[in-house]
């Protein structure tokens, strides 16, 4: 095939942005997976029905989806801490984790996917904001709005979450918790209280990476399921605790995605997926960017 | 301790399986008779729809309930023998039952595939691997126009098939054949040592492998085990239906169903998941007349989300057996 | 006598942090080690290393001349390694007799699996609950059929990792009449405690661990009232 530098740097370009988006839609997941140990599998399905309902709430008032996320994440909060809540009573507490638990997982993701089946159907939803058909041009490369915006808004949603987990008490908290729930509890403080919000913080970040989603593509009930495969590769690739680690993956990832889709066609870009959750898994399961144990 | 008391003991050691195999078989018969005598097709293919579960989640069961390890792409295992079956009759003409077999070899060797390249870490690694596994399943199958693609493909079925009075009554009984099988590997694998040494895994895999039991290669065996059936389960469907698309193959009914019925029934022993297939596959099937697909699903996974919570251990938990 | 358990120069690193460095130690067969030591001082990270459960370390470890490098922890325990764990990990959903066959069940000897689990159920004095399942059990019974379960394939060498912890003095001294059973049959034992009334009647041999490294060892009167020992134990008695 004819080798075309002008395609080849467009999509890494356009890769890089992808990455931006995938690394918010992977934060979360490092908080309730890379650090509070929680393999929550409905965090994808959590981030398109935030899609959906900036869609919804959106398109109805007409917000620009990004606002309409913000506007929407402590409702998702607020679920976060619901789904938390009630695993840890249900089943940590049980000891029921690895099969009972990560059943209860799967059974919210497909309560939810069939849920927006139900309530807007199995069709594409797509919200414009106003800076949707804008494109920038640097020399060969384009830098379509609708790619880069979402992807700086991830970052800052990511960087937000850094200060917070590294400069505020609580964020500090949730780190300990990780380490050693234990050593928590001397210090009168309730692990069960900290992972609750961390959970929570976890559910708010899929609804900003949901609203950064619908701007970058539309969406349908089953968008969800290929992003179980990207969002748990890039985790995993990071080192699974480190927000850095997860960031520097998920733009690899994002690139190595897009360009194989721009050579050899889209629709294998859950073969990428999976084919580097493997590669990962079988050579380094501690993650590109993880310390070796 | 008394020679009497180590003599009880092993007698109870000795498992004692022709009874079962006399009593599955005659369940089986005394089926087959009856919706023989009502005669009506309806009852052959609903009752395939039963049994297909019945396969399905005793399959899952050989490695989720015995060794805790969650299989979430029961869906991709179940289309690939499904679509195994397709490939071989378009390339060589084989028919119903030669592809079965070769749908249990492809899936088994999926299964093996996949847990030798995750089971040496923590499980959910091995089920998110099953997860992302069945969704590029579906794309490899939806971009393969040799099976027919997006559109599908198509399995003419001759309209009789002697001694049998109909098709259906046909794949039924193969079903139902397959499903005693597949139970009674259930039970053999369960009281067999490989399935003591899952049940140690599933308790406490770092205590079993203190203790010399070959944990790897249980696991590999269990995965192999599970996927080849699972395969199994989905193998008669083209020929079922005499249509299959990825949609159909592909559903997430398969996926949910296949987690739900061992789950419910009861997860560490054979007759849970068939429980939890008959309970859950005919209320699903009496449903579909007067609701929904989409809201029968959403049902389905309601009933699984509070099921693992108030009754953990399933029905047969709830009854008091382990 | 001959030597058991080799091992040289065994260390482990967890990236920048050295839980381990170089520990050199000879083992003689039927010989009755105790490993002491403060928190954190490396004591189960070298008993870790030496029952695979570290499957990456610096340094060789051999039983009765087989190197063990390399090997799973289900390997070396078929080479005539056992241990038993800080907390009982007994298979919860299996019977007390059901635990102690397991390993037997994998063992080679599977057809004698009972009338072998029965013998090593009696030995630890829970013959009469062997259908009870191990939450039926008191801590000090669990803690007795983990030892039973360890010793079903006949080990040569048994690590008894903190066996003792939370148990009463009278129950303390039960395992330690056990263990001392077990040793007189043959076993070399290595016991990792911090009771020190357990320690004082058991072992023959003292070695004590601060920061990662041997900083003592020999008999254990003479160990225990070197000063560092003192030190580092901070008045324990």
């Amino acid at each position: 095939m004819e080798f075309d530098l002008s395609l080849l740097l467009n999509g890494i370009v356009s890769g890089l942005l992808l990455g931006g988006l995938y690394a918010v839609a992977a934060s979360g997941l490092a908080v309730s997976f890379g650090m509070l140990d929680i393999v929550n599998i409905a965090h994808p399905a959590l981030m398109v029905a935030a899609a959906f309902l900036v869609v919804a709430v959106g398109g109805a008032i007409g917000l620009d989806p990004l606002l309409c996320a913000v506007l929407l994440s402590p409702v998702f909060y607020l679920i976060g801490v619901g789904i938390y809540t009630f695993y840890n009573r249900f089943f940590e507490r049980r000891g029921d984790e690895a099969l009972q638990g990560l059943a209860f997982f799967f059974g919210v993701m497909f309560i939810i996917e069939v849920g927006l089946v139900m309530a807007f159907g199995p069709e594409q939803r797509f919200l414009d904001p106003s800076y949707a058909f804008t494109t920038w041009r640097i020399g060969e490369i384009d830098l379509p709005l609708r790619m880069l915006i979402p992807a700086l808004f991830g970052l800052l949603a990511i960087g937000l979450l850094y200060l917070f987990l590294h400069r505020s008490f609580i964020g500090l908290a949730i780190a300990a918790v990780a380490q050693d729930a234990e050593a928590l509890r001397l210090l009168a403080i309730d692990p069960v209280k900290i992972k609750r919000l961390a959970f929570g913080v976890s559910a708010m970040l899929a609804c900003i990476a949901g609203g950064a989603l619908i701007v970058v593509q539309p969406v349908e009930p089953s968008s969800g399921q290929i992003f179980i495969g990207r969002v748990f590769a890039i985790c995993i690739m990071g080192g699974m605790a480190s927000l850095s680690g997860a960031i520097a993956a998920a733009f690899l990832f994002g690139v190595v995605e897009n360009v194989t889709a721009t050579f050899f066609g889209p629709s294998w870009a859950p073969a990428v997926a999976f084919g580097w959750l493997l590669l990962v898994l079988a050579f380094r399961p501690q993650g590109l960017f993880g310390r070796a144990a | 301790m008394s020679a009497t008391t180590l003599t009880d003991l092993r007698g109870a050691d000795r498992i004692r399986h022709l009874p079962f195999w006399l009593g599955a078989v005659g369940v089986a018969l005394a089926v087959f008779l009856a919706l023989r005598l009502i005669g009506n097709e309806y009852g052959y293919y609903a009752g395939y729809f039963v049994l297909q579960y019945v396969v399905l989640a005793s399959a899952w069961n050989i490695l989720g309930g015995y060794a805790g390890y969650v299989n979430f792409g029961a869906a991709g295992f179940l289309a690939a023998g499904a679509y195994t079956a397709i490939v071989v009759r378009k390339a060589f003409g084989f028919d119903l039952i030669p592809g079965i077999f070769c749908a249990a070899v492809v899936t088994g060797l999926l299964g093996l595939g996949t847990g030798y390249l995750t089971l040496r870490l923590r499980g959910v690694y091995f089920s998110i691997a099953t997860l992302c596994l069945a969704v590029v399943l579906q794309t490899l199958v939806v971009n393969w126009d040799y099976v027919g693609g997006s559109r599908g493909a198509y399995v003419i079925r001759p309209m009789t098939i002697p001694p049998f009075a109909s098709y259906g009554e046909y794949i039924f009984l193969v079903m139902l054949v397959l499903a005693v099988i597949t139970v009674g590997i259930a039970r053999t694998v369960e009281v067999s040592r490989l399935g003591r040494g899952l049940q140690a895994i599933r308790d406490n895999e770092r205590a079993a492998e203190a203790v010399g039991v070959p944990t790897l290669r249980l696991k590999l065996m269990a995965t192999a085990l599970c996927g080849a059936l699972m395969g199994v389960a989905g193998a008669p469907l083209p020929y079922y239906s005499g249509y299959l698309n990825p949609d159909a193959a592909f559903s997430l009914a398969f996926a949910v169903n296949a987690i739900a019925m061992p789950l419910i029934g009861g997860a560490g022993t054979w007759a849970g998941p068939v429980i939890g297939a008959v309970l859950l596959a005919s209320l699903q099937q009496a449903a579909t007349v007067t609701i929904s697909s989409a809201l029968n699903l959403w049902i389905v996974g309601w009933i699984l989300v509070i099921f693992v919570t108030i009754a953990p251990r399933g029905i047969l938990g709830w009854f008091g057996k382990r | 006598m001959s030597i058991l358990l080799k091992a040289e120069r065994v260390g482990k690193r967890f990236g920048g942090f050295v839980a381990l460095q170089e520990v050199d130690l000879e083992l003689r067969t039927g010989e009755r080690l105790g490993l002491i030591g403060p928190n954190g001082s490396g004591k189960s990270t070298f008993v870790n290393c030496i029952s695979g459960d570290f499957a990456q370390h610096d340094g060789q470890v051999t039983l009765a001349g087989q190197p063990l490098n390399g090997l799973k922890p289900n390997e070396r325990a078929r080479r005539g390694l056992a241990r038993t764990f800080q907390l009982p990990q007994p298979f919860n959903s299996l019977s007390v007799l059901e635990n102690v066959r397991i390993p037997l069940l994998f063992s080679g000897a599977a057809a004698e699996a009972t009338p072998r689990a029965m013998e090593c159920l009696d030995q630890v004095e829970l013959g009469p609950k062997a259908l009870k399942l191990p939450r039926e059990l008191t801590q000090v019974e669990q803690r007795r059929l983990e030892l039973a379960r360890a010793i079903a394939l006949r080990p040569q060498l048994l690590i008894a990792d903190e066996a003792m912890a939370g148990l009463s003095n009278a129950e303390v001294d039960e395992i330690v009449a056990l263990l001392l059973r077990l040793n007189g049959q043959g076993v070399t034992i290595i016991m990792i405690e911090h009771i020190m009334r357990a320690v004082t009647a058991f072992a023959e041999r003292l070695i004590v661990f601060v920061a990662g490294r041997k900083i003592a060892d020999g008999v254990p009167r003479e160990v225990l009232a070197l000063r560092e020992v003192e030190d580092a134990y901070l008045g324990k008695q």
